[in-house]
C-alpha cells in the first residue's frame, strides 16, 4: 500500500485508520526508535509511524517526557536502556539551545557557548552510545525566525544566527568521526521550505508543536529514508524511460538530429539539467539502467547526440525493444542481480508508470509528471536514494557493475566454466573481522537479501560487539580479479557453543555469484575452526521470499542435513572438520598479513 | 452550512477511527471516547484545514461542545 495519493492533511485525519490497514502487512521488519524531544514529538512520531509502516517496517515507539531530551539520556537513562531502542532519535530545535550570544559578546565568548552546547549534545550522544546499541541520530539546527541584528546576524559574534551555523558545523565534525551519530540535516530541510512555511507559532504556544503540518511530514519523510538506509532498504537503481524523458521528441520518429538536448532552447536545456541530475547520482553511487519501448540500434544513438551529457558507459543495463515496461524491468532486476525493489522508474509516460507500478512488487514509481524540468524535484523529495555514509564501495560500485558486463560477454568463449574461472585470475583475501572493514560487514550484512542463508540484520554496534567476543569467528571476504576489485562481497560469522560452531551468518553479494568465493570461505573457515579446536560446523538455512538460491548452499558444500523436511523448509546441516580437504580451485587465497 | 455538523462527524469519524460515531451538537471530550489532547490537535488541524479557516489563539479554550464549535465555524466562514 503506498501513502502517496494522501496529502499531509489526509494523513494526519485518517492516521489511525490507515495506521490499522497497514499494521496488517505481514513480514514487516521491527524496529524500535526512541524519540527524546525538546518540543511536543507526537505529531512527527505519528507520520514516521506511517511513512515506515508503508515502507516495510513494524516501528515501535519510546517517547520521552516533553522537554526532558537531556535528563532522559543522561541523568535518568533507565527507561530507555529497558526499552531496548535500535535508534535513537534526538529531536532538538533552536528554542532547546540553554545560552544565546547577546549583542557585544566576544568572538571568544561565541567560541565558548557553541562549545558549551555542543558539549551537552555530546554528553547525550556518549551516553546513549554507553548504555544502548543504537544508532542515533541527531537533527542540526533551523535558523530562529528573526535576526535581530539583520544582515549582521550571521556575521557578529553576537548575532544568533551565526552561533547556529556555528554549532551546526560542530554537529557535522562529530557526525564525520563518530559512525553511530547521523545527522538530520533539519537546516536543510527548514530552508528548503522556508522558516515562514516552517514555523507554527500558534500551535507551539497552544501545544508546543514547533511546525506546520508540512514541516512535520518533512521531518517524518527524512527520518524514514535514514532509517531505511540504516537498514540498506534505499534503492540502488534509477531505471529511465528515453523519449521525453531523457530527451525531447521521439528519437524513431525524429532521429538523433532533431531531439531536444543541449543549451539552445529552455526546452532542449531541461532535458540537459535532467541528464546531469542523472548523471550526479551516478556519481555517487546510484545505477542507471534505460527501459524504453524502441529500437534499440536507434536508442542508443541518441548518447551519441553531442549535447548528451549521458553516455552509453553510465548505463549497467539498456533495454530498448517493444516488449511490456514490467518484463523488461524484471530482466533489468536478473541481470544486475538486485531486487526490483531498490529500482526507481521514472517515465514520462503515465500509461507505463502505472502498468510498471502495478505489475512490478515494491518498486518505486514517483509520479513525475510530464514537465522534465521537474522531475528532479520529484525524484528528490522520495528521498530514494538516501545513503548513511558514503563509502568508497559506492563511488566505485558504477565502474564495478561495468565491468560485470565485460566478463559476461568473456564468458561465451571458453570451453567450460572452470576455464573461464581460471582466467579471470581471482585472489581473494579472507580473514577474521578487523575495526576497519567493520561497518562495510554490518552494511553488507544488512543489505543482502538473496545469497543471504539467515538474513539476521546487525546494527553496527552490534557487529562491533562480535569483534571483541572470543565466541565469535567472523570471517569476511574480498575478491580481486583481472577486471579489478570486487571489495569486500562475503561475510561468514560463527558463535562457538563446546566444540560446534552455529553458523549465524552466511551471505555474499550477489556481484560475484558463481565464482566459487562460497568454497574459498569454507576452506578458511575450516582451518580457524580446527585451530580453535572446534570438531563440527552447523549451518542454518532459514527461508524468505528472497534467498531461494541459497536453499541447496551446504548440500553443496558438502554438509550432512540433520533436519527433515523439504528443500524449501528451513533445515540445519553438519559438517564434520576433521576429514576436510581444502577444495578451492579457481580462486588464489592469499596468505594473512600479520603486523 | 447546515452540513457543517455532518462534515465534523466525517471528520471526527476520521481521526478518532469510529466510522459509527454518532456526532451531535451536545457532544463533547467526556462524552466522545477516545477525544484526548492528542487527537484534539488532530481535530482542530484537520477542520482549520478543510474550511480554511485558522482559530486564533484563546478562541478554542472556551467552547463547552461541538454545538459552539459549529456557531465559531459558521462566525468565522461568514466573516470572510
Amino acid at each position: 500500500m503506498t501513502l502517496d495519493k494522501y496529502s499531509v492533511e489526509d494523513l494526519l485525519q485518517k492516521r489511525r485508520g490507515l495506521r490499522r490497514k497497514l499494521a496488517e502487512t505481514e513480514g514487516l521488519q521491527p524496529v524500535r526508535i526512541a524519540v527524546l524531544g525538546g518540543t511536543t514529538t507526537n505529531e512527527v512520531v505519528d507520520l514516521l509511524e506511517l511513512l515506515l509502516l508503508a515502507g516495510g517496517f513494524r516501528p515501535e515507539f519510546y517517547q520521552s517526557e516533553y522537554g526532558r531530551f537531556y535528563e532522559d539520556a543522561v541523568h535518568d537513562p533507565a527507561d530507555l536502556i529497558a526499552f531496548a531502542p535500535n535508534i535513537v532519535y534526538i529531536h532538538t530545535c533552536h528554542l532547546n539551545v540553554l545560552s544565546l550570544p547577546a549583542p557585544g559578546c566576544s568572538e571568544e565568548e561565541l567560541k565558548e557557548r557553541v562549545e558549551a552546547e555542543h558539549g551537552r549534545y555530546v554528553q547525550i550522544w556518549k551516553s546513549i552510545e554507553q548504555h544502548t546499541q543504537a544508532q542515533i541520530i541527531q537533527n542540526n539546527f533551523e535558523l530562529p525566525p528573526h535576526a535581530l541584528l539583520g544582515n549582521l546576524d550571521a556575521v557578529s559574534s553576537g548575532g544568533v544566527y551565526r552561533f547556529f551555523l556555528a554549532l551546526n558545523a560542530e554537529f557535522a565534525r562529530s557526525a564525520a568521526s563518530d559512525s553511530r551519530l547521523m545527522i538530520q540535516d533539519v537546516h536543510g530541510l527548514s530552508a528548503q521550505m522556508g522558516l515562514r512555511h516552517w514555523f507554527d507559532w500558534d500551535r507551539y504556544f497552544s501545544y508546543k508543536i514547533l511546525t506546520t503540518i508540512e514541516g512535520s511530514f518533512a521531518m517524518a519523510s527524512s527520518l524514514a529514508s535514514m532509517v531505511r538506509a540504516i537498514y540498506g532498504k534505499s534503492c540502488k537503481v534509477l531505471v529511465l524511460d528515453l523519449d521525453n524523458t531523457l530527451w525531447g521528441g521521439v528519437i524513431g520518429d525524429d532521429g538523433v538530429d532533431k531531439i531536444q538536448l543541449g543549451r539552445e532552447t529552455p526546452v532542449a536545456e531541461s532535458y540537459t539539467a535532467f541528464q546531469e541530475y542523472c548523471v550526479g547520482l551516478w556519481r555517487r553511487g546510484v545505477l542507471l539502467a534505460v527501459c524504453s519501448k524502441n529500437n534499440e540500434e536507434i536508442a542508443r544513438q541518441g548518447f551519441e547526440h553531442p549535447d548528451s551529457v549521458l553516455k552509453l558507459t553510465h548505463f549497467s543495463c539498456f533495454k530498448a525493444n517493444w516488449e511490456p515496461k514490467h518484463e523488461n524491468i524484471l530482466a533489468i532486476a536478473k541481470e544486475l542481480n538486485l531486487g526490483a525493489d531498490s529500482f526507481v522508474f521514472v517515465d514520462d509516460n503515465p500509461a507505463e508508470r502505472a502498468i510498471v507500478e502495478a505489475q512490478v512488487g515494491g518498486i518505486a514509481v514517483p509520479d513525475v509528471g510530464s514537465e522534465v524540468s521537474r522531475f528532479a524535484a520529484i525524484i528528490e523529495a522520495g528521498r530514494y536514494f538516501e545513503p548513511v555514509s558514503m563509502t568508497a564501495e559506492d563511488l566505485s560500485r558504477a565502474a564495478l557493475y561495468e565491468s560485470n558486463t565485460a566478463r559476461a560477454s568473456m564468458e561465451a568463449k571458453f570451453a567450460n566454466y572452470g576455464e573461464y574461472l581460471d582466467s579471470l585470475e581471482m585472489t581473494a583475501e579472507i580473514e577474521r573481522f578487523k575495526p576497519l572493514y567493520i561497518e562495510r560487514i554490518a552494511q553488507l550484512t544488512n543489505k543482502t537479501n538473496q545469497f543471504n542463508l539467515t538474513t539476521r540484520r546487525y546494527s553496527l554496534a552490534e557487529m562491533e560487539a562480535v569483534l571483541d567476543d572470543s565466541r565469535y569467528i567472523g570471517l569476511y571476504g574480498k575478491l580481486s580479479d583481472r577486471f579489478g576489485d570486487n571489495g569486500l562481497i562475503s561475510v561468514v560469522l560463527g558463535r562457538r557453543e563446546d566444540d560446534d560452531l552455529h553458523l549465524d551468518l552466511w551471505l555474499m553479494s550477489c556481484r560475484v555469484l558463481k565464482r566459487g568465493v562460497e568454497v574459498a570461505m569454507l576452506d578458511v573457515l575450516v582451518q580457524q575452526a580446527r585451530d580453535a579446536g572446534i570438531a563440527a560446523l552447523l549451518g542454518y538455512y532459514l527461508p524468505t521470499n528472497k534467498n531461494a538460491m541459497v536453499a541447496d548452499h551446504y548440500e553443496k558444500l558438502g554438509f550432512e542435513r540433520v533436519t527433515t523436511g523439504s528443500t524449501a523448509e528451513a533445515s540445519t546441516w553438519k559438517l564434520d572438520v576433521s576429514n576436510y580437504t581444502p577444495r578451492s580451485a579457481h580462486i588464489k587465497i592469499m596468505e594473512p598479513v600479520y603486523g | 452550512m447546515d452540513n457543517i455538523l455532518e462534515e465534523l462527524q466525517e471528520i471526527f469519524r476520521d481521526v478518532l477511527d469510529q466510522p459509527d460515531l454518532v456526532l451531535t451538537r451536545s457532544s463533547n471530550a467526556s462524552n466522545v471516547d477516545d477525544w484526548d489532547s492528542l487527537a484534539h490537535i488532530n481535530l482542530v488541524t484537520s477542520i482549520e484545514k478543510r474550511y480554511k479557516i485558522r482559530f486564533a489563539l484563546g478562541e478554542l479554550q472556551d467552547l463547552k461542545d461541538v454545538g459552539d464549535m459549529i456557531d465559531l465555524i459558521k462566525a468565522k466562514l461568514a466573516a470572510q
